[in-house]
């Protein structure tokens, strides 16, 4: 099937996708946008984490056809021609990033945070990333990189 | 995955009839527990019907404080509607207790009610599941049933169902609409749930075709004194071990009326009528809870891993009317 899909602003028209392709298999295998992880596949872990239609869902779990017409926002949009966004800049000093491969998902994840929570508690942060698990760091840094984003974010 | 057809129909009559026409086809919505559960191979779909483009995404607030939420409503919307929040807080905090933030901003109103247990053995394909193979045998009596259901089980299945929302719903008296090839219809939450008995495999009474438009609560004027309360092995992002709905409505220093659900001890939401019954006309005491909710709970047939979910589960009762009413513990 012809799948039509705003990516990262632009229209992107994929042929031959099969019904039963995730969206992140679409991104990742069909349009050159490896960023969105490929982990659990079960919308469990959060590695996908893109924007869709405006809020942040787990790409491995949205079917090839329901992507049709869709707003597609992925990791790979979040830097600008100006340099990271004050989220991966964090992310970065705070050494929130250890394998990486939860990181594009948190990315996406706590700048759809902080868009919606100028300056969220630690409880807050930690529900908004309840859905984003990361293996290595054991989550203080990324707390962190959270704060000090959020912190910079508000001073703007 | 099992190669499927996809459908994308153009409005409910059309849906209903692609869904009635071909034996083993799936509605699908938000997709959170059909496209991961296709991808394990537990759902094998020989058509989808993908009902996301039907609209069906309204929240209705009638003028006695009534909801009719449509069946495309995404959980993370429904939570913070304001008519929610004010009238019927145990909905709102039910659904925020479910799943992640990504899975509440996909997954719709209709398809939480109709999610599929999340038992070990039913999601491994390897091993035997009456419910996903009918005949197969169940191995969760002596294998690993701690999750699974102290209330309303069989020899078959004692497969508990997952929702948060469908708790609270069960409180408020809810009642889902449906159209199907026979036309429309609604059916009250404890009409559209079954429980297993000796078919597991048949988890509710809609019909090939059947799609579920609507969730229709009523007024429930107390349903401002409301909450749901979750225990879960952490605090965020994990199945319940117990959950309870529970509005009550305390009058001249009695109880007038008074709402129980529990959720996580059976195949369905349990509503406690029982526990209900006792409480009328008693004054709001701890202990007149314990007695109620020992009640409800003195036909349960725990299993030896399992059986902690009654003193948890009375506990957490307890605890929620207490909050409720300002009763002291």
């Amino acid at each position: 099937m012809r799948i039509t899909t705003t990516v990262n602003g632009q229209q992107r028209v994929v042929d031959d996708v099969w019904e039963g392709e995730s969206l992140l298999y679409v991104l990742r295998e069909r349009m050159g946008l490896p960023g969105s992880k490929n982990a659990c596949e079960q919308g469990e872990c959060g590695s996908c984490t893109v924007y869709l239609d405006g809020v942040t869902a787990c790409a491995c779990l949205v079917a090839g056809g329901q992507a049709e017409g869709r707003e597609v926002v992925t990791v790979e949009a979040l830097a600008d021609a100006d340099g990271l966004h004050p989220v991966q800049e964090a992310f970065l000093e705070c050494g929130a990033v250890q394998c990486g491969f939860c990181t594009p998902g948190l990315l996406v994840q706590t700048h759809d945070l902080l868009a919606r929570t100028g300056r969220p508690s630690d409880p807050e942060i930690r529900e908004a990333l309840a859905g984003n698990l990361c293996r290595c760091t054991g989550y203080e840094k990324i707390l962190d990189a959270v704060r000090l984003a959020s912190e910079r974010m508000a001073s703007r | 995955m099992k190669p499927f057809r996809y459908a994308r129909p153009g409005g409910v009559a059309e849906a209903v009839r692609s869904g009635a026409e071909q034996p083993g086809s799936r509605f699908l919505a938000g997709g959170t527990n059909l496209v991961d559960l296709m991808k394990l191979g537990v759902e094998r779909p020989d058509l989808v019907v993908d009902v996301g483009g039907l609209g069906l995404d309204e929240i209705v607030v009638d003028s006695g404080g009534g909801l009719r939420i449509g069946a495309n409503v995404r959980n993370s919307d429904l939570a913070v509607h304001p008519a929610v929040r004010r009238e019927l807080p145990m909905l709102s905090q039910a659904l925020l207790s479910g799943a992640s933030g990504q899975l509440r901003n996909q997954a719709t109103a209709a398809g939480n009610l109709l999610q599929r247990t999340r038992c070990v053995y039913f999601q491994d394909v390897s091993k035997p599941c009456n419910k996903r193979e009918p005949g197969s045998g169940c191995p969760a009596r002596q294998g690993d049933h701690r999750n699974l259901a102290v209330l309303g089980g069989s020899a078959a299945c004692i497969a508990t169902h997952p929702s948060d929302f469908a708790v609270a719903l069960a409180a408020a008296d809810a009642e889902v609409a449906v159209t199907g090839p026979a036309g429309e219809r609604t059916l009250r939450l404890d009409e559209l749930y079954l429980l297993p008995g000796e078919h597991p495999e048949r988890e509710t009474s809609l019909a090939p075709g059947d799609l579920i438009t609507a969730i229709v609560v009523p007024p429930l004027p107390f349903g401002t004194t409301s909450a749901y309360r979750k225990v879960r092995d952490r605090a965020s992002y994990a199945f319940a071990v117990a959950s309870v709905a529970a509005a009550i409505d305390v009058t001249d220093g009695v109880v007038r009326d008074v709402r129980i659900a529990l959720g996580a001890v059976a195949p369905k939401p349990w509503r406690a009528h029982r526990a209900e019954d006792a409480l009328r006309g008693l004054e709001p005491t701890a202990s007149a809870f314990r007695a109620a909710v020992e009640a409800e709970l003195s036909v349960a047939e725990p299993l030896p891993d399992n059986a902690f979910k009654l003193p948890l589960t009375a506990n957490v009762v307890v605890s929620v009317l207490s909050d409720l009413t300002g009763a002291s513990r």
